[in-house]
């Protein structure tokens, strides 16, 4: 099939109008969730979260009966947004396909969104320096309204969730508390507005406390 | 450099024609996401010394198929995000908008066509292989896809651009 000269001029042009259409792409940055290699398949990643899940439900269910493993704070004090960060990092940190809902290439508009969305001026801190690097956030229900939720990971895959939720008497301050909610981590405070909670199921609490020192300090410089 | 490099140096390809195809950023992003992992999974079929590019272009396709065929109609909730403000395009915009929603507009067979030739430069022969169709399937559906651009960018009003040559 040999075109006639128009023909091959006009694919030409359609051709010029694509890439002017979309050769922009070319220059976006990569959303991380594309960059790194699947350590394990997603069926197995889902399962895992299904676990997860499963271990933290199973603390609103009565982990306290287990000897076991004694909770660093009394279950008693540890506040409810506490429980649900532990929950939300259960949930969504093993996600392959859709870890966050707006991702970090988004980064200014996922931070309008939830400042909106919560009343307050939210702030993504930069955790580079510490190997973690922003993946997104998405907004959550909490007990006392929306909730932000970010996520960062390391090189490694390896994920810290942050949950800012605001509070519901102001002026209020606490300093840094450690919560063991089944597989994961909390440090939290509570800063005048804000809550803060920052969840791993693979830090210890002294690499988790020197991640929410950071935190803690971009947030308040 | 090693097959796995060379796959992550053609993620950005990946991600263009995935626009292209699909449309919304997010959608587009599912699909590259979905056939990077499937491409990851299959690696050991990809036969070495062929075009690799081509070979991620049928992962593509197929998953592309596949995301069709399981496609349900999803409804959009927030309709208030606050969005970011678009920086300034080309006098050109409305006729590149134009083009972008008639090509929206085609099957999508002959959208991918379409866009292996025009877009990622493939010869038909390329793009016979990639969509694992016989090439004269390739041109009948390109043939196709043009009509209908040309049919559905004529039909826009003067002044917005009627024609694609509009367009340097």
């Amino acid at each position: 099939m040999d075109n006639t000269p128009q023909e091959d001029a006009e694919l030409k042009a359609l051709s010029q109008a694509l890439h002017q259409l979309y050769d922009p792409v070319l220059g976006e940055p990569v959303p991380a969730r594309l960059h790194s290699r699947p350590r394990r398949g997603r069926a197995a990643a889902i399962a895992a979260g299904w676990v997860m899940l499963g271990l933290c439900v199973g603390t609103f269910a009565g982990w306290q009966l287990r000897a076991s493993r004694p909770a660093v704070v009394a279950q008693a004090e540890v506040p409810v947004f506490v429980k649900r960060a532990a929950i939300a990092h259960a949930t969504y940190s093993p996600e392959v396909r859709h870890p966050v809902e707006v991702g970090a290439d988004q980064e200014q508009h996922l931070v309008a969104w939830l400042s909106k969305r919560l009343g307050a001026q939210l702030r993504a801190p930069k955790l580079e320096a510490l190997g973690y690097s922003l993946i997104g956030g998405r907004l959550l229900p909490g007990d006392n309204g929306p909730v932000a939720h970010f996520m960062y990971q390391t090189e490694k895959g390896r994920r810290i969730t942050l949950y800012v939720r605001t509070e519901a008497t102001e002026n209020r301050e606490t300093a840094f508390r450690y919560a063991s909610e089944g597989n994961v981590n909390v440090f939290y405070w509570i800063d005048r507005k804000l809550g803060y909670a920052l969840s791993s199921a693979d830090l210890g609490r002294e690499d988790l406390i020197k991640v929410a020192n950071a935190v803690y300090q971009q947030l308040n410089p | 450099m090693n097959d796995a490099e060379s796959i992550v140096e053609l993620i950005p390809r990946l991600r263009r024609y995935a626009r292209a195809l699909a449309g919304e950023r997010t959608a587009a992003d599912d699909l590259v996401q979905d056939t990077l992992e499937r491409a990851w999974s299959k690696l050991h079929l990809y036969r070495r010394g062929t075009d690799l590019r081509a070979w991620l272009f049928t992962v593509m396709h197929n998953v592309y198929v596949n995301q069709r065929r399981a496609a349900r109609s999803t409804t959009p909730l927030d309709d208030e995000m606050p969005e970011l403000a678009q920086p300034a395009r080309e006098s050109d915009t409305l006729v590149l908008r134009d083009l972008d929603a008639a090509i929206r507009r085609l099957p999508p067979d002959q959208r991918e066509v379409l866009l292996l030739v025009a877009l990622e430069d493939m010869s038909y022969a390329e793009a016979a292989d990639a969509l694992e169709i016989p090439i004269g399937t390739v041109m009948s559906r390109l043939a196709r896809a043009r009509e209908k651009l040309r049919a559905m960018l004529a039909g826009l009003p003067p002044g917005g651009g009627t024609q694609l040559k509009i367009v340097k």
